[in-house]
């Protein structure tokens, strides 16, 4: 279909493992902004098993128009299964774009549908706009480490198709009552299904708030020196109502998990208030934290970079500053 | 078993530069070296064959430098190794550089039979980490993104545990199949001294966009369907208020109150 | 200075290197002061196949020399000399019996040796027998197709980790000396246990543990050469595995030097980094020449050596001999005074290096946060295992009068 005749702004609502995914209310605000700019309709996809009823709230957050496919066989994520989903509903109905999270799977997911559509993606974009002269979608994304920023189109395929950062937009309001359409699709056995087999969902067992779910992230970096530090950033983080987080230095010595790196190989928080403790503030582990609405940086070093970035800068040991905060707290 | 691994010739982390008003990667004098994630994925397949036997099979796409990145796969446990190299690809984005991939492998598949795909999750020069689902929908073969596990293997299928956000999946995918990894599924090895004296005397195979029978429309800068229109250096503010106070633990004390004052905590 | 002088020295030499520095650092001080021993290491030293650096390719090794396997002991130990023993030992323990076996007895053990799947240990000291290897109570009686084993050895470096033990035993008491003989004795024989684990001052990854032998009845096929030759294959062992020691000594010793002079270069009193005192520099200097002077010594040493040793191995692949008569075909130098004296040199340098380490960067380096003081208590075993310092002396002393008779007066 020619580029012109495309038309709409799509997003994929992600579900995962019953639960709709937070991403799916930033998208929702992202592609109104989209849809809105270019006059045409923010749609919603869903699929899963038992999603339909989703279907409302995503109206109610901005969604003009959801698609719902529904199927037992879609109940997990499995790459082929839902790539081919999408790819259908993409060439039944010809988007102009499509945002997709930069979840786990959604990459996966976005990456397999450009080349079964034959389009244009761009990978973990952190701002979309639309190009006033010609409709386009201006994809920005950090790169080479987050030391680059680039700015990506797609200008002779559609739809233009982006993964979009989870949390790099805030969550679209709910407008109580707003209407919308819901078309259901069909999910057809021999034309959608993998060869690749879903056995089992492991839950984390991992203790500890989720990282992307908490107000208060206490981080720590190499500075901290030791495993055993991070038993003081638990105790700080829990005093506080929050989560322990880490750069990657820890990670790779193996003080903590890789579940709780933060930054551009890791999670991209954005909390309340973001304590980071002993870590210098390399650009890929900042991306990761820019959206934090406050920065504390305690840091041995004046001169490390985060000390410059941080709201505030406590020059110092956090091994006395820690325990002193706990002090003051109890 | 036939294990083929992609691997990407990548500036070292810790080298990235980027020229403040062109935008543009400072290449000169950064040293290059295998993509970190591709490691990982190398390290997985070397392990596998040695569980299960068989071939491990290394395939890049770049410019006539990137053989180092072959040799240092052999160095590593591969036993043949591959490259694409064509001015014809210079410029390809995802899209383009998984097709003339796929076109490799479907080359490497038709001399021997390949089982597995694997790929690094993504790399660190461009991290979209699409290259692995990509490869699997160009060849039409099942995949599975951020395996973090390979739990077990028989001659037709392999049982792969993969990371989620909020824990873990298990999957199984006959093969042929295409995995992407995480780092957590190996643990790469320092390189054999037998390995870096073969790396030295291995055979690349170099194969053109023609040989790989790959449609030009596809390739490179010209066909892509994505462009990279503007680029430029995040900014960085200086608004830092420091905290006082003659030692840590008065500053501890200090930005408690602080926090406080500005209702943070 | 650079002594590799071929392709594979060469590529032992990064090995290593990298080895140390992502596989050993990381996990030292760890393994130290738990006096835990690495299984996980011991995978890695597999993988990188750090095992079979001295074997021939036909077993799956790599075809290099005395040199490699010193070059590799030097770098490892740089980083810890404890975790370097797992593959030091094992090459230690499986010398004699490369020396000594037939060619189906190096079929039988070689691959497994090579790849690292088996570690070897040697078993010399006795709790009355220590540089006095003559003394030695564990006797070996032959009944039918077996020896019937009993007593105890001690201080055995890997010991309960290793899998194949080369024990000194008598198999004929009433000849004394000349009744000592060296059998193969693996892990898991009725009879052979494990007694006391040593708790010691360094080198603590590495497990030293007590072996006791109670009518273990080992198949005669585990005798190594023939009776009553064991202590001229101990003794040819030595030769080549004290070279390995000083290469140690000389690793430990750069290792010391490498941590303390960017301390040295970074920490300031008096307003001026320390190393711009003179009387630091210099005696970071003078302690610079003594290792390289040590490191030269050892790899002229191993290149003579590799000289017949190589030609040795190949010849008794091709003529299914033992190495140890292709050696004697070969009618090379004895190795036992110049041996000496690099393991009396280096193991020397490396205690003063350490020792001199330690007070160069003072308070700091007497603490277990800073990896000096570990390098000397390190330090210590190079001069003492494998013959003390005192022991090289009679050696070395020994061969000087034996020349200087055979040159009568000229």
């Amino acid at each position: 279909m020619p580029v012109k005749d495309c038309k709409n702004v799509w997003i994929l609502a992600e579900v995962q493992h019953g639960k709709l995914s937070p991403t799916a209310y930033e998208l929702l605000h992202a592609g109104r902004k989209l849809a809105d700019d270019l006059e045409e309709k923010l749609c919603a996809v869903v699929l899963g098993n038992h999603v339909g009823k989703y279907a409302r709230d995503l109206i109610e957050h901005g969604a003009d128009v959801v698609y719902v496919c529904e199927s037992d066989q879609l109940e997990n994520y499995v790459d082929d299964t839902y790539a081919k989903v999408l790819t259908d509903l993409v060439q039944t109905y010809h988007p102009n774009k499509l945002l997709i999270p930069a979840t786990n799977c959604g990459r996966a997911l976005s990456a397999k549908t450009a080349v079964f559509v034959g389009t244009g993606l761009t990978a973990d974009a952190t701002q979309v706009q639309i190009n006033k002269a010609d409709g386009q979608l201006y994809a920005t994304r950090p790169t080479f480490g987050g030391n680059l920023m680039a700015t990506i189109t797609c200008a002779k395929t559609r739809p233009e198709m982006c993964s979009l950062r989870p949390m790099a937009y805030d969550k679209a309001p709910l407008q109580k009552g707003r209407k919308g359409e819901i078309v259901k699709f069909p999910f057809t056995k021999g034309k959608h299904a993998s060869l690749a087999k879903f056995l089992e969902f492991i839950k984390s067992k991992e203790e500890g708030l989720d990282l992307s779910e908490v107000t208060v992230i206490v981080a720590g970096g190499r500075g901290v020196g030791k495993k055993e530090g991070f038993h003081l950033l638990h105790q700080l983080a829990q005093r506080l109502g929050g989560a322990v987080g880490a750069s990657r230095g820890p990670v790779d010595s193996g003080w903590i998990d890789y579940r709780y790196q933060i930054g551009l190989t890791g999670r991209t928080v954005k909390p309340k208030l973001y304590i980071a403790c002993g870590i210098s503030g390399q650009i890929q582990h900042m991306a990761g934290v820019s959206g934090a609405d406050v920065i504390v940086a305690i840091n041995k070093d004046p001169n490390a970079p985060i000390m410059k970035m941080a709201h505030y800068a406590v020059e110092g040991d956090m091994y006395e500053v820690i325990p002193a905060m706990l002090e003051a707290l109890s | 078993m036939h294990i083929v691994t992609c691997v990407k010739q990548t500036p070292k982390s810790e080298n990235i530069k980027i020229d403040p008003v062109t935008g543009c990667l400072i290449r000169a004098g950064a040293d290059s070296a295998m993509n970190p994630f591709d490691e990982y994925a190398l390290e997985a397949a070397v392990t596998l064959k040695e569980q299960v036997g068989g071939t491990v099979s290394a395939l890049t796409m770049g410019p006539p430098q990137a053989e180092t990145v072959l040799r240092d796969s052999i160095a590593r446990g591969a036993d043949r190794i591959y490259q694409l190299g064509d001015r014809a690809l210079a410029g390809s984005d995802t899209w383009s550089t998984s097709y003339a991939l796929s076109k490799g492998i479907e080359k490497i598949n038709a001399l021997q039979k390949v089982d597995v795909v694997i790929c690094g999750k993504q790399t660190n020069d461009s991290d979209t980490g699409h290259i692995g689902p990509q490869i699997s929908a160009w060849l039409q073969w099942p995949n599975a993104a951020f395996v973090k596990k390979i739990v077990r293997v028989n001659q037709k299928s392999i049982v792969v545990e993969r990371l989620t956000e909020d824990g873990s999946e298990i999957l199984e995918l006959p093969f042929p199949c295409v995995l992407s990894v995480v780092k957590e599924i190996s643990n790469p090895r320092v390189r054999s001294v037998k390995g870096r004296i073969a790396a030295k005397r291995a055979i690349i195979t170099a194969w053109t966009a023609d040989d790989i029978g790959a449609d030009k429309e596809k390739l490179g800068i010209a066909h892509c369907p994505t462009r990279v229109v503007k680029s430029f250096t995040p900014t960085r503010e200086n608004t830092a208020q420091i905290v006082d106070g003659t030692n840590g633990r008065e500053k501890g004390k200090n930005l408690v109150s602080l926090l406080k004052e500005n209702h943070l905590i | 200075m650079n002594y590799a002088i071929n392709e594979i020295e060469e590529a032992v030499l990064q090995t290593t290197r990298e080895f140390a520095q992502k596989k050993i650092k990381p996990i030292r001080a760890e393994m130290d002061e738990k006096e835990q021993f690495s299984k996980q290491l011991w995978q890695e030293y597999c993988k990188s196949g750090l095992f079979g650096l001295w074997l021939p390719e036909f077993y799956g090794g790599l075809g290099g020399g005395i040199t490699c396997l010193a070059m590799a002991f030097e770098e490892l130990s740089r980083a810890c000399a404890g975790l370097a023993l797992t593959p030091g030992t094992s090459a230690l323990g499986a010398i004699p019996m490369f020396l000594a076996a037939t060619a189906q007895q190096r079929e039988r053990w070689c691959p497994d040796l090579a790849s690292g799947k088996k570690l070897w240990a040697f078993a010399l000291t006795e709790p009355e027998a220590g540089s006095d290897a003559t003394a030695l109570k564990t006797t070996a009686i032959r009944d039918g197709d077996y020896y019937v084993v009993n007593g105890t050895k001690h201080f055995i470096s890997t010991g309960k980790e290793a899998d194949f033990y080369t024990v000194a035993v008598n198999t004929n008491p009433s000849r004394g000396a000349r009744g000592i003989s060296l059998l193969v004795i693996e892990k898991g024989t009725p009879g052979f246990s494990f007694g006391k684990k040593e708790v010691k001052m360094g080198i603590r990854s590495n497990p030293t543990y007590e072996l006791i032998f109670e009518n273990v009845r080992v198949p005669k096929e585990n005798l190594l050469g023939s009776e009553g030759r064991g202590l001229l294959y101990v003794q040819e062992t030595l030769d080549y595995s004290r070279p390995g020691v000083a290469a140690q000594a000389i690793g430990i010793a750069q290792g010391a030097l490498d941590t303390t002079i960017p301390y040295l270069r970074t920490r300031k009193q008096f307003g001026q980094p320390l190393i711009t005192f003179q009387a630091l520099g210099h005696k970071v200097a003078e302690l610079s020449a003594k290792i390289e002077a040590g490191r030269s010594l050892v790899y002229t040493l191993t290149h003579q050596m590799d000289k017949e040793f190589i030609p040795a191995v190949q010849n008794a692949l091709a003529n299914q001999t033992t190495v140890h008569d292709e050696l004697k075909k070969l009618k090379g130098a004895r190795w036992t005074k110049y041996s000496a004296q690099a393991k009396l040199f280096c193991s020397n340098v490396a205690m003063e290096v350490a020792d001199e380490c330690v007070t160069l960067c003072g308070g700091i380096a007497y603490m277990r946060d800073f990896p000096l003081e570990k390098y000397m208590r390190d330090a210590k075993i190079t001069q003492i295992y494998e013959g003390t310092v005192h022991i090289q002396k009679n050696e070395i002393l020994t061969a000087l009068i034996k020349e200087y008779a055979a040159k009568g007066e000229e």
